[in-house]
């Protein structure tokens, strides 16, 4: 439990040391320092499983993908001075509306008894692997058919034109 | 534009199949690698081993002594004025009476001087001497120096020993 | 099953020593790549530091920590000095789930399983710290405030990145044939048989190749050793490195190519199986049957790193987009296709009745097909004929 407490605070303030830092780069590492920390969420529920495809796909693929893109990007020239004030109104509402849905969410949950419904090889791949392939096949097809769909798009508009120069 | 009438036409090929599926090439590589790995080193190891260099080979100087142990040479100069690199410098003397069994001419080398930084070993020094008194041993390189005191090498160094004389090997 | 002190104590030495070995087997690669280079060029090889030269890497370490450690001015230094430690971190985490032998009988009834921790993910564990491995680089250039390095590092990400697809790919039809991901429970399947006959190399020629092709270009060994160019990047990805913090990215990708090894044979060859076993088991007892066992693991290993040794003294490397084109358009594919022949050599046995040998039969003329379509494919592409000009 003690370990429990100590991995949140250390989720929580990597979390929040994502939005402070100043440079983007940082703000990246502290982003998969926070998907490590999760990573380690799912290890005490043990959930193996999900924890090693955290991840490889969070940490491994895409948070790499980021970094190439902020390297790649030059932000000390596209970063405006200073937000307009519409932009902030806009901010604070939409942050404050998460705020109360969050809140909402938590008051209508019970945090009585939950923990015995839960064998301790739910988070095995073996018993990961029946939910997914018997009870939810069809919405895990689906998804699948939704990546695919998301590949091709990606391939259309990563297409040279004919006649079109990019170097 | 043909510049020259040399112009040769090359017919490159598309890459076959096996060479497009680099795996039998990449194979082909590996076999022959390993079949270097169980020969014999074509290196030696260097300072403790040393390959003959031919009975020609221009190594260190010796100023050569005659069969009765005189030395041959009688400063002339002409391998000073033939040296390239002018790494050469002698004063001559007058042979005294008594001094026929170290000198076999009237006139001797009182300082024989090489200066081996300079010194290219082209052996032009060895051609000119009328003598036979200055070679380039076959046998033995030149010492390495380490400090630039070291570097011009006198009669103590030049002059054969008596009791290890130089012998070239087309001589015998 | 209870933690007592002493399996505790026991998986305490046996982790320490993984490491360790780890580590040694690591600095004697380096002094074994300069032997098989030297070997295969028909020299000698290093031979002054001690007999034979076996100091030499103690030498190369004395002079990795002698030299300056240099911090570029400009470099953002916390990362600049964190990342290669990273790198060795996450090259020396693989070999946790390593199995590197049998159960060790400690006596009292205490059994210990010869693997750091079997976890009934292992491999994927494997992955997830191999992709892992790509911000050891990645960031370690964007630190050193160098566009070079930036590009080697950029470079080298995007490499570990498409290879890594087709790596999780020949994978997968090892999954499907043993139907776990605990490596142990790989090997055990690979363990009942006639020897070394029910290895998994027999039913998967296929993933074999695209998976040691993919080790490759995961441990940045040549033919695909493009994130270190001189002519092109100045060095790479670790040009403003030096001392010991370049010495930590060239030891990481030696502990990286024993650790492949490793897991190489343990997917492919049968682990710490070997001939015989049940006969040295009822000869020695359980004990020496597991060290002999651990003894066959790091030999398979050691094979590995020669192989990655071999293959570095013989071959060029690829251009860059030779290299992308490989991976994307060639071991994808494949692999793909590997996927779907092993389930079909997996289904024919099962649906036609036919004894355990007929998937072998099958997972082997799946080369035949994959030839012929290679052949169609060829036929289909490839112009006749190109003229070029020379003057």
């Amino acid at each position: 439990m003690n370990f429990w407490y100590f991995l949140t605070a250390l989720t929580l303030l990597s979390a929040l040391m994502v939005v402070f830092a100043k440079n983007p780069i940082h703000s990246v590492l502290y982003l998969v320092f926070t998907f490590f920390c999760i990573s380690g969420h799912y290890v005490l529920l043990n959930a193996q499983f999900l924890m090693a495809v955290n991840i490889i796909v969070y940490a491994g693929a895409i948070m790499v993908l980021f970094l190439f893109v902020i390297m790649m990007l030059d932000l000390r020239k596209n970063v405006p001075e200073s937000k307009s004030n519409l932009t902030k109104l806009a901010g604070a509402v939409l942050g404050g509306t998460l705020l109360v849905v969050f809140i909402a969410a938590t008051r209508h949950m019970n945090l009585g008894n939950g923990s015995g419904a839960i064998g301790a090889q739910t988070g095995m791949v073996e018993s990961l692997g029946m939910i997914l392939y018997k009870d939810y096949l069809l919405p895990f097809e689906l998804v699948s058919v939704l990546f695919f769909v998301a590949m091709v798009g990606a391939v259309m508009l990563g297409k040279r034109e004919a006649g079109e120069r990019n170097f | 534009m043909n510049l020259s009438n040399r112009t040769k036409v090359l017919e490159q090929e598309e890459m076959t199949l096996s060479e497009r599926i680099y795996l039998p090439a990449i194979l082909g590589g590996m076999a022959t690698t390993l079949k270097h790995f169980f020969q014999k080193p074509a290196t030696i190891r260097y300072p403790e081993q040393t390959r003959y260099l031919g009975p020609v080979y221009r190594g260190m100087h010796i100023l050569k002594r005659d069969e009765s142990g005189a030395e041959r040479c009688t400063a002339c100069g002409l391998c000073a004025v033939a040296c390239p690199a002018e790494a050469i410098s002698m004063v001559a003397e007058e042979r005294k009476k008594g001094e026929e069994t170290l000198y076999r001419e009237e006139k001797y080398a009182k300082v024989y001087e090489i200066n081996m930084l300079r010194c290219i070993f082209c052996g032009l020094c060895e051609e000119a001497c009328p003598k036979q008194a200055i070679y380039l041993r076959h046998d033995k390189m030149a010492p390495v120096f380490e400090d630039r005191n070291e570097v011009i090498f006198g009669k103590d160094k030049l002059v054969e020993k008596m009791d290890q004389r130089y012998l070239r090997d087309g001589w015998k | 099953m209870e933690i007592t002190s002493t399996l505790f104590a026991a998986k305490a030495i046996y982790i320490g020593l993984i490491f360790a070995i780890t580590l040694g087997v690591a600095a004697y690669s380096t002094y074994g790549e300069r032997i098989v280079a030297a070997w295969m060029q028909d020299r000698v090889g290093p031979d002054r530091a001690g007999p034979f030269g076996i100091f030499q890497p103690l030498a190369d370490a004395v002079k990795m920590f002698m030299k300056e450690d240099f911090i570029p001015a400009n470099s953002s230094k916390w990362l600049f000095i964190a990342w290669p430690c990273l790198s060795m971190l996450t090259a020396l985490l693989t070999s946790a789930v390593v199995p590197f032998g049998d159960k060790l009988d400690l006596g009292g009834g205490i059994e210990m399983d010869l693997q750091g921790i079997d976890v009934n993910i292992g491999i994927l564990w494997v992955f997830g710290i191999v992709s892992l491995g790509v911000y050891g680089i990645l960031v370690g250039g964007w630190a050193s405030n160098n566009k070079y390095s930036l590009l080697g590092a950029i470079r080298a990400a995007s490499q570990n990145i498409s290879y890594e697809l087709a790596m999780g790919l020949s994978i997968i039809a090892i999954l499907m044939m043993t139907g776990s991901l605990s490596t142990k429970v790989i090997v055990e399947t690979q363990q009942n048989g006639a020897g070394f006959l029910s290895w998994n190399i027999w039913s998967q020629p296929i993933g074999f190749v695209i998976f040691i092709v993919c080790a490759f270009a995961e441990c940045n060994r040549t033919p695909f050793d493009l994130p270190e160019c001189e002519t092109e990047l100045i060095g790479g990805y670790h040009t403003e490195y030096s001392s010991m913090k370049l010495g930590f990215y060239l030891f990481s990708e030696y502990i990286n190519m024993f650790v492949s090894g490793a897991v190489m044979a343990t997917l492919y060859f049968g682990g710490y199986d070997y001939p015989f076993n049940e006969v040295v088991e009822a000869q020695f007892g359980q004990n020496i049957a597991a060290l002999v066992g651990v003894g066959a693991l790091m030999g398979k290993a050691l094979f590995f790193v020669f192989v990655f040794m071999w293959v570095r003294w013989t071959l060029p490397r690829f251009r860059y987009d030779q290299l992308m084109n490989l991976g994307w358009t060639g071991l994808i594919p494949i692999s793909m296709f590997n996927v779907v022949w092993t389930g079909l050599s997996i289904l024919i046995p099962t649906t036609f009745n036919l004894p355990a040998w007929a998937s072998i039969v099958v997972s082997w003329s799946g080369i035949g097909v994959l030839l012929i379509g290679l052949i169609i494919y060829h036929g289909a592409t490839s112009k006749k004929k190109t003229v070029a000009l020379a003057h």
